[in-house]
């Protein structure tokens, strides 16, 4: 049986599922009730500095995008962080982590950019005896228009300057976790690696406006009328989070540094791919909206028959393991040479692979043979893009077929040279890399 | 003395008041908001779409339903009306288990098709709820046309002509327009009187101006048609009925299906309704079924239908012998009627004879079985009867004894067009009934506008 127990910069946890900070982590309620469910560790929603805790809007706090069948896609809100007092939110965090001592409870942190800030707020967290704290530089509506938050994740140079803070002036392992909001995301990394951080986690919600109400012209969530950008999140930000993990992990500068990753988890599979891209273990917040707790019992089993099922006997055996074959476009091997092909017994006739094929790329799928209608490709004209692929409604009804090294590729007429080649050495390249005589 | 379901030969108030309303609600009930948008994000949206293709008014229903999914059913119905004006009835009587829904790729992939004839439905009975009329008239033209029935294919006719700017008489034989939406059709496909509101719907374009009572060949002559207008369509469907050629068929108790099931479509108060309770229909096609499963559900409490060849050769689609069985009628296959056997002039029996296949042809074996029944309906068919278009003037071709047309719906006769069940080469369909009159009209219209130019 697969060993899925979690140690993440030295906090232990009974598996690589964690809470994100986020209203399911806000209360005692709530955590226990996680808890009870299965789940690994917690992140506490971010705690603010002592004194009148912030304001939440009263109307609606979220917004969406919905697939078929009304299934949610994406989530954005513009909640700010805990609105319940400083002390009250210590309480509970040490009472539960005194009733839970198995599962990893970390305290998300967010007080003005000043060193004084940090300097009073580690002392009282370090004595709930939480596993650790995670510096909210991302949340990105609200707090960031008072300069905390991503206002702080937009500038390398402060979140070197606050994580050196953090780690001058606690023993408690420091988490920091990124904004999407940026051109680089290996920058804020590198700085937070300057600083001295244990660990960075991401990606924290990205700017969006998820829909307009065009009676009232405004955009949604509607607060009176009016609307602000919110941060956004689930399964269709999981491809822009994955890219950013892969950043870091791959980044010669930041090689090593553990990343939590956060952003669209839903499924045991969506863990296991941020785990092989590099992440140490996993957050989720909008699954757990959607569905509720219970969905960890899946992630959990799910994760333990494909590692059984693998042979993969501990997740150390598969963090990491895809970050290798992330690499930039112009090392990809232009002589490899894949063909779409349709198996005639799954294909349910649609046509929606010809249709795609035909007006918007390469008029390389038939819609009519001998007066038949069959949907098959035509290799002449293939360039294996993988649209058809991806607009089946039939899973594995089509499938991309790489082209053995020495067999004739109809679109070119030329064989498939068994030999590697990339951009960087191809002909066509201007600035081709002349191999040394 | 039994009453109710088990009271002797042929009577009415078989059941309760509540029975009768349950038993003749609607067979697919409408599907609300949420329904309709779930349903809708199953299709596929299919390039070239099997659906359209199969459908004879070629409605284009990947777009209708993509049209539903996205929150506008009024857009929705135009692209549906675009193509058939009848779309409302079509969605509820159109066999769509061997149409559109057949051919369904969903169908292909998993068995469960996208429910396209309900989806229809919620987007016409939107459009008809708010009365949404999406076709103007065309400039008057100042021509003539006059349509021989008011059934689908006249209506259908009639709408396209009216849209042209022609105007358009309609000569109904009976008290009521829409044919057999009207008269025909088991009461639970058609609720609410829906058959009155679409020719109402249809009509509200104006330049459509319905006479009943009228019949060809005995209150006028095609050829006071052919003087009077500037073009005729003839959409007059069936009027007569195949016999059963057993002996003994004029006893009393014997039936025609099609009269059974227009007076049932007819009337008021169904408990006043009387019905055998032994009950044997002939036939195997949709009247078949339509006539026994309103028997069972009038109270009858034994109904067979007895067809002459095996299950794979009726015409009535799987889903009806389905929705029969399930309403406990027995469908026997391989028997034709031999003898009706009655007492006091009053059948009490059907005496069949097995058949069995020689070849491609159909014999009796001279096995024998005797059904007691109290009514037995004739459902094996109708025929066109051509008299009525004789009256006067040349004489129309027919072909199979029904009316021969061109691709066009053009009959052998000058300015004279036909369309529906009563011409050859149909498929005695509502929804082919309509497209026929609809292609007729735009052939009329050329006919009398140079190439649709007044």
């Amino acid at each position: 049986m697969a060993d899925i127990r979690n140690n993440f910069v030295g906090i232990k946890s009974p598996n690589p599922f964690w809470l994100a900070s986020a209203p399911p982590t806000d209360k005692a309620y709530n955590v226990i009730r996680a808890f009870k469910a299965g789940w690994g560790g917690v992140v506490w929603k971010t705690l603010g500095e002592e004194g009148p805790p912030v304001v939440n809007v009263n109307g609606p706090r979220y917004g969406a995008i919905w697939g078929a069948d009304r299934r949610l896609l994406g989530l954005n809100n513009i909640e700010l962080i805990t609105d319940r007092d400083l002390q009250v939110n210590l309480r509970e965090i040490k009472q539960v982590k005194k009733d839970w001592p198995d599962r990893a409870i970390v305290v998300s942190l967010m007080v003005p950019c000043v060193e004084e800030a940090w300097k009073a707020i580690l002392p009282v967290v370090e004595e709930t005896e939480a596993d650790g704290i995670e510096l909210n530089f991302g949340c990105p509506h609200g707090m960031s228009e008072r300069g905390m938050g991503a206002a702080v994740g937009q500038v390398p140079e402060y979140i070197e300057m606050v994580v050196r803070w953090c780690k001058q002036n606690t023993r408690m392992p420091v988490i920091t976790k990124l904004t999407p909001n940026i051109t680089d995301v290996r920058k804020p990394a590198r700085a937070a690696h300057a600083g001295g951080t244990d660990a960075v986690s991401l990606i924290n919600t990205i700017n969006s406006i998820t829909g307009v109400d065009l009676d009232s012209f405004a955009p949604q969530p509607t607060i009176d009328g009016k609307g602000s950008h919110g941060g956004y999140c689930g399964p269709a930000v999981k491809p822009i989070a994955m890219n950013m993990v892969a950043e870091i992990a791959r980044d010669p500068e930041t090689r090593g540094l553990p990343i939590s990753g956060i952003g669209g988890i839903t499924t045991w599979r969506d863990a296991a791919e941020f785990m092989a891209l590099g992440a140490g273990n996993v957050q989720v917040c909008t699954a757990a909206m959607t569905y509720g707790f219970k969905i960890v019992q899946e992630m959990i089993a799910g994760l333990e028959n494909w590692m059984d099922e693998k042979g993969h006997a501990s997740l150390n055996d598969i963090v990491g393991r895809a970050t290798p074959n992330v690499t930039d476009w112009q090392y990809l091997n232009l002589n490899y040479v894949a063909k779409a092909r349709i198996d005639q017994d799954a294909c349910i006739k649609c046509g929606r692979c010809h249709i795609a094929c035909e007006d918007t790329s390469h008029q390389a799928i038939t819609s009519m043979v001998d007066g038949v209608r069959h949907f098959e490709v035509i290799e002449a004209e293939c360039v294996g893009c993988n649209l058809c692929v991806n607009v089946c409604p039939v899973e594995n009804c089509i499938t991309m077929e790489p082209l053995a090294a020495g067999v004739m590729d109809q679109r070119t007429g030329r064989p498939v040279s068994p030999v590697y080649a990339n951009w960087t050495t191809h002909p066509n390249n201007p600035m081709a890399k002349v191999a040394a005589e | 003395m039994p009453e109710g379901q088990f009271r002797e030969g042929i009577a009415g108030g078989r059941l309760s008041a509540d029975q009768y309303a349950d038993n003749f609600s609607d067979l697919h009930p409408p599907l609300d908001h949420h329904e309709a948008l779930v349903e809708s994000d199953r299709c596929y949206f299919c390039y070239d779409a099997p659906c359209m293709n199969a459908c004879p008014t070629s409605i284009d229903i990947p777009l209708f339903i993509r049209q539903i999914s996205t929150g506008n059913p009024i857009g929705s119905a135009k692209t549906i009306f675009d193509q058939n004006i009848l779309g409302g009835m079509c969605a509820r009587v159109c066999p769509t288990e061997t149409l559109c829904e057949e051919v369904c790729v969903r169908e292909v992939a998993e068995g469960k098709p996208v429910q396209i004839g309900r989806l229809q439905r919620y987007a016409t009975d939107v459009a008809m709820g708010e009365n949404k009329q999406f076709y103007p008239r065309a400039e008057p033209t100042g021509k003539t046309v006059a349509v021989v029935g008011a059934g689908p294919a006249g209506l259908a006719a009639a709408h396209r002509l009216a849209r042209h700017g022609h105007d358009v008489t309609i000569l109904e034989a009976r008290a009521k327009a829409g044919g057999l939406n009207e008269y025909g059709i088991a009461a639970y496909k058609s609720v609410d009187d829906f058959a009155q509101a679409e020719v109402d719907y249809v009509t509200a374009i104006g330049g459509i101006d319905i006479q009943n009572g009228k019949a060809l060949g005995r209150d006028y002559q095609l050829s006071d048609l052919i003087r009077n207008y500037d073009a005729v369509f003839l959409g007059m469907g069936l009027g007569g009925v195949n016999a059963l050629r057993a002996d003994g068929e004029d006893a009393d108790g014997v039936i025609n299906a099609v009269e059974f099931i227009a007076e049932l479509r007819q009337a008021s108060d169904l408990s006043g309704l009387p019905v055998g309770r032994r009950v044997v229909v002939i036939g195997g096609g949709m009247t078949a079924i339509d006539a026994a499963v309103q028997s069972k559900l009038l109270g009858a409490e034994e109904v067979t239908i007895c067809y002459r060849r095996g299950q794979e050769h009726m015409n009535a689609s799987e889903f009806e012998q389905d929705l029969a069985a399930a309403n406990g009628v027995t469908i026997r296959h391989w028997l034709q009627p031999k003898r009706v056997i009655a007492e006091g002039g009053k059948v009490t029996a059907v005496e069949l004879e097995y058949t069995a296949l020689n070849g491609d042809r159909l014999a009796g074996t001279g096995e024998t079985l005797t059904l007691v029944a109290d009514q037995v309906f004739k459902a094996i068919g109708q025929s066109f009867v051509p008299a009525a278009l004789n009256g006067s003037g040349a004489s129309i071709d027919l072909e199979a004894g029904r009316i021969k047309v061109d691709a066009e719906g053009r009959t052998s006769l000058d300015r004279v067009w036909a369309g529906g069940d009563c011409i050859f080469g149909g498929d005695d369909l509502t929804v082919s009934a309509v497209a026929q009159g609809r292609d007729a009209a735009e052939s009329i219209n050329r006919a009398l506008t140079s190439n649709g130019r007044a």
